[in-house]
């Protein structure tokens, strides 16, 4: 029963039609490409929306946004800031802390178009080949970068970010960036599955800590549904946070997806011609929504 | 993880071991190589000047999120932000005096914008900023150095007359001519760069660079004697004997340039002069005699 991943989405779009078979992913793009386009309508249509970065920017100079990645270098550096990207810090947390940090990496970062056409590509041609590096070096490089700023005591991280370059190139002015964006383009197309978002980045890794107590998630309510097509798996760009939350009910483990590496993209929603998931929150295992699937868990041995 | 999520658990400690092993050298490396990497690429090359109020550099590189709120705020539009392949440190501000100098405003726009005082707010006087400091640095193509007046970088300069002054020279080519010097006063330049931009050579004679590149610094232990003898009001060794010139009556020396100084002359009384009233006599006259 199980798809190609080169056919991902297919039953979706013929059970759901096109648009339904797409919604979130839509929604995504239109999120990423709207804030480059706030930010670009400043300097090229001088409508002065926002001004600035995803490291700090400013919103109809009132609203300080500050990325607490790069702020939080460039404490470790020794640095006090103003009170206003004290204020950023404080509501972009607040925010990521809500609907979940990874939320960032797929509905904001400019780096994930670029790495999800990779992945596209990837299905497409069938490259199957992948490097089998640790999910969980990203972490270390995170812990690399403090400690490199802590040392020389200034922004390491930033000489070489690809997600802050690939922004600024676009903003700001190209340069050789283009090289860093192909680069990590064919990486992920020839040399490892979701390789840069999915094992290196350290934005990536940051955020999704503070992914950890969000109650946005997805949700696998509808998970006996199932009919092991794969879809899910092969477009997920962390198919390992997937499988307990759609696998688990043997195990007693709830249909939401708790791993903090989701990076709630939707695309699984997508896929799904079963409509087994859904966004929903935490808290669904305990009482609340959850109560939908389980009776029918129990149901089940004896209907069936 | 997906693989090796499930394997972790039937992994072993070995297994366990070597994999996060694996990965905490190739993360140190990466991290070493980085730290090179930086060492090399936070170098900022002379021509490209920090924003008004920027701190020290070192300080600057870890207290500047590079979020371009400086270039967005400058007026004037001469603030870039450091690419992916320049020499200059990855998306850090900077502006390069020939082509586009610092126009100094009043209230300061790009240090306002500053979200984490990378660029220093306690400066509020623009004239307090200290960029860099322009240096006269080719006195072999400087035109006022030929003797020619141009004097467009003292004229330009916006803390005029105070950062650059002229300094009147004698002119030892034509003999009779002052050649008017452009002089930098490091105490009140701010590094702004107009005159670089200003400066009508096809590459400009005065250059703003990095104060410390600029600056020469004297021993500590160096005194200047006129100095200290003003400080303390009086010779600090024995007394100065004021020098005496044995010269006849009614002649004195100038120390300072005049040389001598005939007194007499101007009590003496006007002698009818070899000169006629009328300067056409005179002209007409040096037309007979060539020399």
């Amino acid at each position: 029963m199980a798809n190609l991943p080169q056919d991902v989405g297919r039953e979706a779009v013929q059970a759901k039609g096109w648009f339904k078979a797409h919604r979130w992913l839509l929604l995504r793009r239109a999120s990423q490409l709207g804030i480059i386009a706030l930010f670009l309508a400043g300097p090229l249509l001088d409508i002065w929306i926002v001004k600035g970065n995803l490291a700090y920017s400013y919103t109809l100079d009132v609203l300080p946004l500050t990325d607490p990645y790069v702020l939080l270098q460039a404490l470790v550096g020794g640095v006090i800031p103003e009170a206003v990207a004290i204020v950023g810090v404080a509501i972009v947390l607040a925010f990521y802390s809500l609907v979940g940090g990874r939320v960032y990496c797929s509905w904001v970062c400019p780096v994930n178009m670029i790495t999800d056409a990779a992945a596209w590509l990837r299905r497409k041609l069938g490259i199957r080949g992948t490097s089998h590096a640790s999910r969980s070096t990203r972490f270390w490089i995170l812990g690399a970068t403090f400690l490199l700023s802590a040392i020389t005591g200034s922004i390491v991280w930033e000489l070489v970010n690809p997600v802050s370059i690939t922004l600024r190139a676009i903003l700001f002015g190209v340069g050789l960036a283009w090289i860093l964006i192909l680069a990590i383009f064919l990486f992920d197309l020839l040399v490892a599955r979701d390789g840069w978002c999915g094992h290196y980045c350290p934005v990536g890794a940051f955020y999704s800590l503070l992914s950890t107590w969000a109650p946005l998630r997805v949700v696998a309510a509808n998970r006996e549904a199932c009919d092991d097509c794969m879809d899910c798996f092969n477009v997920c760009p962390e198919p390992q946070v997937i499988k307990p939350a759609l696998k688990g009910a043997a195990k007693g483990i709830g249909p939401v997806i708790q791993a903090n590496q989701c990076t709630n993209c939707g695309r699984c929603i997508d896929v799904c011609a079963e409509e087994v998931f859904r966004f929903g929150n935490r808290y669904s295992t305990d009482p609340g929504i959850d109560t939908k699937p389980k009776p029918v868990d129990q149901v089940q041995p004896t209907s069936s | 993880m997906a693989e090796s999520d499930s394997k972790s658990r039937g992994m072993n400690r070995r297994q366990f071991l070597s994999t996060t092993l694996k990965t905490v050298c190739s993360v140190g490396l990466m991290g070493v190589g980085l730290g090179f990497y930086a060492q090399r690429a936070n170098s900022l090359p002379p021509m490209a000047i920090r924003p008004p109020g920027a701190l020290p550099e070192e300080d600057f590189l870890s207290a500047c999120i590079r979020c371009g709120l400086c270039v967005r705020d400058c007026p004037y539009d001469i603030l870039f932000l450091g690419q992916l392949g320049d020499d200059i440190p990855t998306g850090s501000p900077y502006f390069i005096a020939r082509t586009g100098p610092c126009e100094m405003c009043e209230d300061i726009p790009c240090v306002k914008a500053c979200p984490t005082n990378a660029l220093d707010h306690s400066l509020t006087n623009i004239e307090d900023a200290r960029m860099g400091l322009a240096v006269v640095v080719d006195q072999e193509t400087c035109i006022a150095f030929q003797g020619l007046r141009c004097e467009v970088c003292f004229n330009v300069c916006p803390i005029r007359g105070k950062a650059i002054t002229l300094d009147m020279q004698h002119n030892v080519r034509s003999g009779k001519h002052a050649l008017f010097i452009p002089v930098v006063h490091s105490e009140a330049c701010t590094g702004c760069g107009l005159c670089e931009k200003a400066c009508i050579l096809e590459k400009a004679a005065i250059k703003v660079f990095p104060r410390d590149l600029a600056k020469g610094e004297l021993g500590q232990h160096y005194r200047f004697g006129w100095k200290e003898k003003e400080k303390a009001g009086k010779a600090l060794v024995t007394p100065d004997v004021e020098h005496q010139y044995n010269l006849p009556e009614g002649v004195r020396y100038e120390l300072q340039g005049e040389g001598l100084i005939i007194e007499k002359k101007a009590e003496a009384p006007p002698q009818d002069s070899p000169f006629s009233s009328n300067p056409l006599d005179t002209l007409n006259r040096k037309n007979k005699e060539p020399n």
